[in-house]
């Protein structure tokens, strides 16, 4: 393996190894820009990853220390964990359950589209569908997403199938298996899939897309990347011009390490990123780094979610096959006669008997809870996600007494829902116990938010540098040689699971970091 | 910890889950249930404390399908922590006692002697928020519920790759819809 010296200060330092930092390394490096990723978490391979629910949480998630506030559920039943994302080489692409949707094109334009909505910090994304449409397009190849470049759909499993019954029965039109970045046959040098289930404890056969499995290796193979394991970025440093020259990290055994770059891109996930920034304050920039607009860390989203589960007379067999096996679209669009802007996916979802037990309803005991655990076997699930608003005042701050392992200030993590938020959830609610009532559900559950997955807007992409913390490049507004490369760069939120775009977006911005480079401006 | 289930015992007993479990303690921290369907031994607890919590386990969490071995064993585990955890120790200790002391109250007898599950659980009911309620229902999510023993028992069949998934083994054989 490819080895830079900590001192070449021609090299790109991604911060990450998700799904922008992973394909952003694997997209320069195949471009010749050498590059390093730190990545925090260790490197565990396919064989590696376990069908064990509990084993595989404790082996891959991101469990160091944070702290929440505000109304929102996660706080009280999950006050510790306000994210389920993964610390591992790969990142939260270990953990995804592959759905890749584009965005609508309504989306790109939150504000113009949705108009005023008091309390939300709308703004129109800098860029649009028309730019956007080649990068999808070449993402899709890349991750070789169903439906998409001739590639089948998957096969629909038990969960699917009741899913989809209750969806006709209810004449909604746009249901399917998904547009999902995992093989229905073998592609990629990676096989199909088994229909193994477990494809948040990591794909044990290779078939689900990650950058672990696709975009590293890749990049490794051109000898132009190194990907460092255990390595946690502390502090972006600059020098007096105001330019980024590298970053400390503290390394497996917590010694700590200058690495010197040409450019350094963040892609630590919405909490990490801003926190990595607001850690790096200096004299020069108190409020950490680009942060002359006051955006960073504020408009975190996390799209609103909810789960329906619901219980049969006879057997579903839910947790066989992939977990988020279909979906439908049909609630998706912008439709404000329904209550609130915006839309949301109904997507299947999963679980085994032990993470029902954590979080079917948090909290729960008594006969009534034992019932749902009864009746494990004829369950079917399905996951409500949805546009949420972004809110300046939902954020990442860094706390004033808590610390981490290595003395720096751990993130909270606040937020509210919006109004509009909890109006869709309910909204989403009704129309998923519906689907099931339609193929004869004897009960439905309301099942509250998961510790977040979809970690969002903490730095937003912005036309205006007083608007928000990157340019349409995810290049920061302050400081030319600083990207961010990650879902915090999202300026409004959309319906759809953010991994394809995330991934189109920084395939674009290897373009542009490439051509800056070859250009002389950075 | 030793849990020992009677299998024999088993069948025998499964009508009468939803009644009192414990049968009595022994020296040596011994705790049995009815017949000797099942004995375990308390290590750090008392083995009244031990009984105690055994019952308020199947309470909180009351499956018929589950023999009481189940919630047994699941206790054994905070016995295990209250090993190198005093705090621990007392707030079971002291847990368990208040519950008896609610059912003193009300029946004149102890918890795990109460002879109504309603009665029972409206105890517990009055003490969900106190932070040893909290713990054992919080034991009890992973010590039942992963417990890989009971998966079969809820028609959960845990890891599937070795076996080369469901692709070929029923991912998609629903009949009834």
């Amino acid at each position: 393996m490819t080895t830079f010296s900590k001192n070449d200060d021609s090299v790109v330092v991604i911060v990450g190894s998700g799904a922008g930092g992973g394909t952003l390394g694997a997209e320069l490096a195949m471009k010749g820009v050498k590059t390093v990723i730190l990545e925090a978490g260790g490197r565990h391979e396919t064989d590696d990853f376990q069908n064990d629910e509990w084993g595989s949480f404790g082996q891959i998630s991101w469990l160091d220390k944070r702290t929440t506030s505000g109304s929102w559920r996660v706080a009280k039943d999950f006050s510790g964990l306000p994210a389920w994302i993964v610390k591992a080489v790969g990142g939260s692409t270990v953990h995804w359950a592959g759905a890749s949707l584009r965005f609508q094109d309504h989306e790109w334009k939150a504000a113009t589209t949705y108009g005023n909505v008091p309390g939300a910090n709308l703004l129109d994304w800098p860029i649009d569908s028309a730019e956007m449409d080649p990068w999808y397009t070449k993402a899709e190849d890349r991750m070789g997403v169903t439906r998409t470049n001739g590639i089948p759909g998957l096969p629909g499993n038990n969960n699917y199938k009741v899913l989809e019954a209750g969806a006709k029965k209810l004449g909604y039109k746009e249901v399917h298996t998904g547009r999902m970045a995992i093989n229905s046959e073998p592609r990629d040098d990676r096989s199909a899939c088994m229909q193994i289930g477990f494809c948040f404890q990591g794909c044990k056969s290779g078939a689900k897309w990650s950058t672990l499995v696709a975009e590293i290796p890749k990049g490794e193979a051109t000898g132009k990347l190194e990907v460092r394991p255990n390595c946690q970025v502390l502090q972006i440093q600059h020098n007096d011009q105001g330019k980024v020259t590298g970053v400390l990290y503290a390394d497996k055994d917590g010694n700590q390490h200058v690495q010197l770059a040409r450019v350094v891109c963040v892609a630590g996930n919405s909490i990490e990123s801003p926190r990595l920034l607001l850690n790096s304050a200096s004299s020069k920039f108190p409020d950490g780094l680009a942060n002359s607009s006051g955006q960073v860390g504020r408009n975190y989203m996390r799209h609103m979610t909810g789960s329906v589960y619901a219980v049969f007379d006879k057997p579903v067999h839910m947790y066989r096959g992939t977990t988020m096996a279909g979906i439908i679209q049909d609630e998706a669009r912008h439709d404000p006669s329904r209550g609130f802007v915006g839309g949301y996916e109904m997507e299947t979802l999963s679980l085994g008997l032990p993470f029902m037990a954590a979080f079917l309803d948090p909290g729960g005991w008594g006969k009534d809870f034992a019932w749902w655990m009864d009746n494990y076997e004829n369950m079917a699930g399905m996951w409500l996600v949805g546009e949420d608003m972004p809110q300046e005042s939902n954020r990442i701050t860094l706390h004033a007494s808590e610390k981490d392992q290595y003395g720096l200030p751990v993130p909270n993590v606040h937020f509210d829902d919006h109004a509009n938020d909890i109006a869709m959830r309910e909204h989403a609610f009704g129309r998923g116990e519906a689907v099931y009532n339609a193929v004869g559900a004897l009960k439905t559950f309301r099942t509250p938010p998961y510790p977040s997955t979809h970690n969002l807007g903490t730095n937003r992409m912005s036309e205006k540098a007083s608007d928000g913390v990157v340019n349409k490049h995810g290049q920061t507004h302050d400081i030319a040689n600083l990207f961010v490369s990650d879902g915090s760069q999202f300026t409004s939120g959309a319906a759809e699971n953010p991994t394809l775009t995330i991934v189109a977006l920084a395939l674009r911005q290897a373009d542009f970091i490439a051509s800056e480079m070859s250009k002389g401006n950075l | 910890m030793t849990i020992t289930p009677n299998v024999s015992r088993r069948t025998a007993l499964k009508g009468a889950v939803a009644g009192l479990i414990v049968a009595g303690t022994g020296a040596g921290g011994l705790v049995f249930g009815h017949g000797n369907a099942w004995a375990a031994t308390a290590e750090n607890l008392d083995a009244d404390t031990f009984a105690t919590l055994v019952q308020m386990s199947r309470d909180t969490y009351p499956h018929a399908r589950l023999d009481d071995s189940f919630y047994a064993e699941a206790v054994s585990g905070l016995d295990k922590a209250a090993k190198d955890d005093a705090g621990l120790k007392t707030m079971l200790t002291e847990g368990a006692a208040k519950l008896d002391k609610e059912a003193m109250g009300l029946k004149a007898a102890s918890y795990r002697s109460m002879s109504s599950e309603d009665d029972r659980v409206a105890i517990l009911k009055s003490m969900e928020a106190d932070p040893f309620f909290q713990k054992i229902r919080g034991n009890l999510v992973t010590g039942l519920y992963n417990n890989q023993k009971a998966w079969p028992l809820f028609g959960y069949e845990g890891e599937s790759a070795s076996k080369g998934g469901y692709i070929d083994r029923g991912f998609a054989d629903i009949d009834w819809l």
